[in-house]
């Protein structure tokens, strides 16, 4: 939601933009010496942007640029421009994608995973926030606000002791559970298939009290008549969710789904190497792509396949954000980036 | 018969709130519970919200063993003061011009900004690029400026400041004052619930950096907090796979510090969120409305 504003804005700067440059092309002569105008007049605003403007051209654009080591082998004695291409150019590429079943798996978990997180966390999100709404009582509903909010403030490095508290196969709570009910224990940490359910879990824990906050504010942007009138007819309190309060959310579930289905190809890196301790056993449905190259590049030292994939992922990245930018945009014009 | 099924369905939306908030609050009572208890009863009976014997021999040990906690504390707290007051200033500046309707070349830095969004180059080059190029390798720098600017947060600022009335810094101009001293004196004042957010997520997001220090940190002196509790994590998790193959590994896991000292670990890097999160979480929650609601 704190994105959906802004994007509203972006799509007019866009639209600046281009009709600026139309403007500036006609006047082309005088482009030279009002730049100079301009700078004289405002140079002390100009001085305060830089700082910014320098800080993401680092760290930003010279790694947009650094996207070339893909196609290089690249050494670290030569740098990015020293090293040598790669021959033929696509070879790390090829490395990547032949009989790369790692690379393959790290693809299909990142996506899989990412759509799970994206269906279970939109769902429990909305209907929490749906549910705090309907608790008359200020003070337990403060409460409980509090308190599902809490988790959002731990790094991930916290939540995966927490997840060791519960799951561990000596000490753990749900281990003792089991035990406690006459079952036998369950190696959770040996055990892959267990995996999905849990990061989903884990997801839903840590984030669903701020997406609630987030959609909780737009309730609470609802114009009351519509309630009112509802209940003049005689509408219960479960029909006016139904009838009024999802339809009226709508456009607010699709496009934040739609900015998380655009950020697919991204996992949350913390997640998936502090909350599995990075343990290979749990490699098979838990490795994705950002962990994939992380090892690569930090453990292995393979520089030429992790920027590959690398490569891979942003660039999918960038088609899966104009993607669905675009839908966004079909759907409703004002809540598109661009 | 309709009110019977009315309190039904309320009763059910009490009980899905109340048994998630409890659910959210649990494990951290469960650390706290886990850091006061022998080893002994861990192992034996399982992690407990409150053991039946209290002791404090994990934060005794942890005391003992000082330097490294304090060290890791002083990183953090370093780190989170410079690099919060720099993010909101850096960030604060760029939104003060991307704000001002006539300046020049406004559009073409929004775009500048914007494209920062929407791709990225990876993890592979901006590890090489602040590694081999800008020398950030174990350097205080690593943790603080990477994360310095954020086209969010920009954005952010520069809607609020937008609302400004142009008059404000058209008469302050009038009186002399320079264009720093408008952005200082008077646009960080007016935008003080913007700024509050800003400065409240850039703090929790250096507090809780571990990949920074992950990536460009390898001397342990400069070890941020989270940074610290990661690795003792991971040297139990590797004793305890190899404790399973090895004798030695199981020799040394003895001397190593068990469960109650990763839960104290724990207790001892949050602690300071924890303690504050009663007092801040209100201007988090109007932080998350300002950029929800258009302010």
């Amino acid at each position: 939601m704190l994105e959906f504003s802004i994007l509203n804005d972006l799509s007019k700067e866009g639209m600046k933009v281009l009709k600026r440059k139309v403007t500036a092309a006609e006047n082309r002569k005088s482009v030279g010496g009002r730049l100079l105008v301009a700078l004289k007049r405002h140079w002390q605003v100009y001085l305060m942007m830089l700082p910014a403007a320098v800080l993401l051209f680092l760290f930003a654009y010279l790694p947009m640029g650094g996207l070339v080591i893909a196609f290089k082998d690249y050494q670290f004695r030569d740098g990015i421009w020293g090293s040598a291409w790669m021959d033929p150019w696509y070879r790390n590429f090829e490395i990547l994608f032949k009989n790369n079943a790692n690379a393959m798996r790290a693809i299909r978990n990142t996506v899989l995973l990412n759509l799970l997180f994206i269906v279970g966390g939109t769902v429990f999100s909305l209907a929490l926030a749906l549910a705090l709404n309907e608790v008359t009582n200020k003070q337990l509903k403060k409460i409980c606000q509090s308190f599902s909010f809490l988790p959002y403030f731990v790094s991930t490095v916290v939540v995966g002791i927490f997840v060791t508290g519960m799951l561990g196969y000596e000490s753990g709570v749900v281990n003792r559970f089991i035990t406690a009910l006459s079952g036998e224990k369950v190696a959770f940490y040996m055990n892959p298939a267990y995996w999905p359910i849990i990061l989903l879990i884990v997801n839903i824990w840590k984030g669903a009290g701020y997406n609630a906050v987030v959609y909780l504010a737009t309730i609470s942007g609802f114009d009351e008549t519509y309630y009112e009138a509802a209940k003049i007819d005689g509408a219960s309190r479960a029909q006016q969710i139904w009838y009024i309060s999802l339809p009226l959310l709508k456009p607010t579930v699709i496009i934040m789904t739609l900015l998380s289905i655009g950020r697919i190809m991204n996992a949350d890196f913390g997640l998936f190497y502090n909350v599995t301790g990075d343990s290979p056993l749990l490699y098979p449905t838990t490795d994705v792509l950002d962990t994939y190259i992380f090892r690569a590049l930090r453990e292995t030292g393979d520089i030429g396949m992790s920027s590959a994939t690398s490569f891979f992922q942003s660039v999918v990245g960038f088609v899966m954000v104009v993607l669905s930018n675009w839908i966004a945009r079909k759907y409703e014009k004002d809540s598109a980036l661009f | 018969m309709k009110k019977e099924k009315m309190t039904v369905g309320k009763a059910l939306v009490y009980i899905y709130v109340i048994l998630f908030a409890l659910i959210c609050l649990y494990p951290f009572l469960l650390t706290m519970g886990g850091s006061l208890m022998t080893d002994r009863e861990a192992t034996l009976e399982g992690f407990k919200v409150i053991p039946s014997d209290i002791t404090f021999d994990s934060y005794r040990l942890i005391w003992a063993n000082k330097n490294m906690i304090l060290n890791g504390y002083k990183v953090t707290i370093i780190v989170t003061i410079l690099g919060t007051c720099c993010s909101v200033i850096v960030n604060g500046m760029m939104g003060y011009g991307l704000s001002r309707r006539q300046l020049p070349g406004r559009a073409v830095v929004n775009l500048y900004v914007l494209i920062t969004m929407l791709f990225n180059g990876g993890m592979v080059s901006w590890y090489i690029v602040c590694s081999r190029y800008l020398h950030l390798k174990d350097t205080l720098f690593a943790l603080i400026v990477p994360s310095l600017v954020n086209a969010w947060n920009i954005f952010l600022i520069r809607n609020y400041f937008s609302g400004v009335p142009e008059e404000m810094s058209e008469s302050a101009k009038l009186d002399g004052a320079s264009e720093f001293t408008i952005f200082f004196r008077i646009y960080l004042i007016l935008a003080k619930p913007v700024i509050a957010t800003v400065t409240l997520f850039a703090a929790l997001g250096y507090w809780n950096d571990w990949w920074l220090g992950l990536m460009l940190i390898d001397n342990t002196e400069l070890h941020p907090l989270q940074m610290l509790l990661r690795s003792m994590m991971a040297n139990i998790q590797y004793l305890q796979t190899m404790s399973q193959q090895s004798s030695e590994a199981q020799s040394m896991l003895a001397n190593v510090p068990g469960n109650g000292v990763k839960m104290a670990m724990t207790v001892i890097t949050t602690g300071p969120i924890i303690l504050l999160y009663p007092f801040l979480q209100r201007y988090f929650m109007k932080g998350i409305m300002v950029g929800a609601v258009k302010g």
